[in-house]
């Protein structure tokens, strides 16, 4: 058998059928589902008379409308956010699917709630209406998100048409350099590649860089790499991946570990597989990174300076940097760092994980958020959020004066009441800069945990390896 | 009804990597139909704070009011998978869009809603948005059969679409129905892959 690649081998074990030349009858193992992108895909099967055909591969999350404020039990006061949330409910208890309404106690964004329920394991194929879901990657799943059409048809077929993509391999050596993160990294490669750099493939990282990283800084990389275009983002599994699976899967008994165990030793692409693109990147060349105009690719280390137009590749480059400039207020040749900031954001799919916010609170602790700033922490599940309160990470992080909130996708994308007002700027550990993602007018910098939190402390952009001399 | 012509005029509107939450706005994705989408699409962009027409956005002026294609800059439709985007863009009366390229999801829910996608180098899209910013009357007529779309001033560009795509557009076909013809096929890999993987089944 000729060699492969782990993209080509998770698609190969889930292909019914061959479609056409470009396209598979993909299976789908588990589909998730939110109550923004599922509503009129639940209609249409109605319409036709249509039955969801496999309830138990289905799994619904209550996150993107949900508000977030500490209050028991949850409200939501919006009639229109209401309407979805109750049409989910409706939706799923008729079908038979699984649900985490607001007020249950696993509540939480999908991303970060089915991987910490073990519902991803390695080897598997893992579909959302929703672009991020490319997170799953960093557990070894082909995860990648779809629109409302394809909802539908997976509900009614737990399949999908799916078009194979292109593969490239980048490969990232060397030690992370002291305060950086798997953030930094993935901006920093955005930054490389371009926006739609990856667009068209699926994404393998490797190297000993990417074998450093914990599972969940892993699933940070895996899930911002969407903003490069990417259909896909993989790591193969190992120890480390092992190890976060045996921790959350805790329904496999041994025997089936065991199965499991000598399945998944093959998830890795054969030596000399061949990628259709391949980069190389050494991460010692990595710092701090944060986005200053409003596209994920416009970002620089915090200690350079905003470009100018002139040093873009293309007209239309130069042309995007200046409308950018225009939206977020500031200007060219102007170092990031300094800039004032209004508010602070710390969550998301991207990075409201646990470890997300023990790195905040470790520096934080003791300190206090700059007068002025409003800086808020959603944790991304309400299994984070009690982890967070049991290891004193939330009492941290209220005691230096951050909102500590209910969870959900919130400021993200702002499809609730948190969101920014004109002219706001804000430090956000989230996963897009785009004009108005986090409320019209907003202004938003996409930075790690550490250095949302310096920011905070400091009403500014900082580099948070320079924190000790400047708070 | 079979689509395999679009003539009409077309509206310019060169932004690079514009994406979903550009082209629908999150505060009109709170529905459980696809209402109201037509007032949503490019909203920032078409009114100002106070809600007023912008009269710098293409879309507010007379000349491209009846434009029914939309000219766009690269990665056309990134970020979030929202097809609400796609129903918006239709529902104002677009049936093509024209970019050097696309967003992979977008791409796909364009293709399940019959919006067409045109994709054509750098050098011709300038023609085109050249064309379309000094004579917006001036319709383009897009042959999808063949492939091509020809300029007011007769130029013949010819853009890629595969087959299955093509289909989906011209004759707007069942999907689901065409892959429940393989229900047969599907059980049997269930069946075989849970069994072979029982790891698979975590619900």
């Amino acid at each position: 058998m000729s060699t492969r690649t782990l993209y080509q081998k998770l698609v190969d074990s889930h292909v019914v059928a061959r479609v056409d030349e470009q396209n598979v009858l993909l299976y789908v193992d588990l589909h998730l589902m939110n109550e923004y992108t599922s509503p009129q895909a639940f209609s249409a099967l109605a319409e036709k008379t249509r039955r969801v055909r496999r309830p138990k591969q289905q799994l619904a999350v209550v996150s993107h409308i949900i508000p977030t404020h500490a209050e028991a039990p949850r409200v939501i006061r919006d009639a229109a956010s209401l309407l979805l949330a109750n049409n989910l409910a409706r939706n799923c208890a008729e079908a038979g699917i699984a649900l985490h309404a607001a007020n249950d106690p696993l509540q939480g964004i999908e991303h970060i709630v089915a991987p910490e329920r073990g519902l991803v394991r390695p080897g598997m194929v893992v579909l959302c209406g929703d672009s991020h879901t490319t997170t799953y990657g960093a557990l070894g799943a082909l995860g990648f998100g779809i629109g409302t059409s394809e909802v539908e048809h997976v509900l009614a077929t737990q399949t999908l048409v799916y078009r194979v993509a292109q593969t490239m391999r980048i490969a990232i050596e060397g030690a992370m350099p002291y305060g950086t993160s798997s953030k930094d990294l993935i901006l920093w490669i955005i930054s490389r590649i371009g926006a739609q750099g990856a667009r068209g493939y699926a994404v393998e990282f490797a190297g000993s860089t990417i074998a450093s990283l914990s599972a969940e800084a892993r699933m940070t990389l895996c899930n911002m790499t969407v903003e490069a275009g990417a259909r896909a983002a993989l790591i193969a599994p190992d120890a480390t991946t092992f190890d976060y699976i045996r921790a959350h899967a805790t329904s496999l008994d041994e025997t089936a570990w065991h199965a499991a165990m000598s399945d998944w030793r093959e998830l890795k692409s054969d030596p000399g597989a061949r990628f259709d693109s391949e980069h190389h990147f050494d991460a010692r060349d990595i710092a701090p990174f944060v986005t200053w105009g409003t596209s994920p690719d416009q970002a620089i280390a915090v200690d350079e300076r905003i470009p100018a137009a002139a040093t873009q590749k293309t007209p239309e480059a130069a042309a995007a940097l200046r409308r950018a400039l225009d939206y977020i207020g500031l200007d060219a040749d102007q170092p990031i760092a300094g800039t004032q900031i209004d508010r602070v954001f710390i969550g998301s799919c991207t990075n409201g994980r646990i470890e997300d916010l023990r790195i905040v609170a470790s520096i934080v602790a003791g300190r206090h958020v700059a007068q002025g700033v409003r800086a808020m922490v959603v944790p991304g599940s309400g299994s984070v959020r009690r982890q967070a309160e049991a290891e004193g990470v939330a009492a941290t992080l209220r005691e230096a004066g951050f909102e500590w909130r209910e969870p959900g996708c919130s400021m993200c994308l702002a499809m609730n009441d948190d969101f920014l007002t004109p002219g706001e700027r804000c430090a956000s550990t989230t996963n897009r800069n785009f004009e108005g993602r986090q409320g019209r007018g907003g202004r938003t910098h996409l930075m790690s945990p550490a250095m949302a939190a310096a920011a905070a402390l400091t009403g500014r952009i900082t580099d948070v390896r320079t924190l000790e001399t400047q708070s | 009804m079979r689509l395999t012509e679009i003539h009409g005029t077309a509206a310019p509107l060169p932004i690079e990597n514009l994406d979903t939450d550009q082209i629908m706005p999150k505060q009109f994705l709170r529905i459980i139909d696809k209402a109201g989408l037509k007032e949503g699409l490019l909203y920032d962009l078409r009114f100002d704070a106070q809600g007023e027409p912008r009269n710098d956005c293409v879309l507010n002026q007379p000349e491209y009011r009846d434009a029914r294609i939309l000219i766009g800059g690269s990665n056309f439709g990134c970020g979030s998978s929202r097809e609400h985007a796609v129903w918006g863009l239709q529902q104002a009366g677009f049936e093509a869009v024209i970019a050097p390229s696309f967003a992979e999801i977008f791409y796909s829910n364009a293709m399940n809603n019959r919006l067409l996608l045109v994709q054509l180098e750098r050098d011709e899209i300038d023609v085109l948005l050249h064309d379309a910013a000094t004579q917006p009357a001036a319709p383009l007529h897009i042959d999808i059969e063949r492939q091509t779309v020809t300029s007011a001033a007769g130029r013949v560009f010819a853009f890629p679409l595969g087959a299955r795509h093509k289909q989906m557009v011209v004759e707007g076909m069942d999907t689901i129905d065409l892959t429940l013809a393989s229900l047969h096929d599907i059980e049997a890999f269930e069946r075989d892959h849970f069994a072979r993987h029982s790891w698979a089944a975590v619900l």
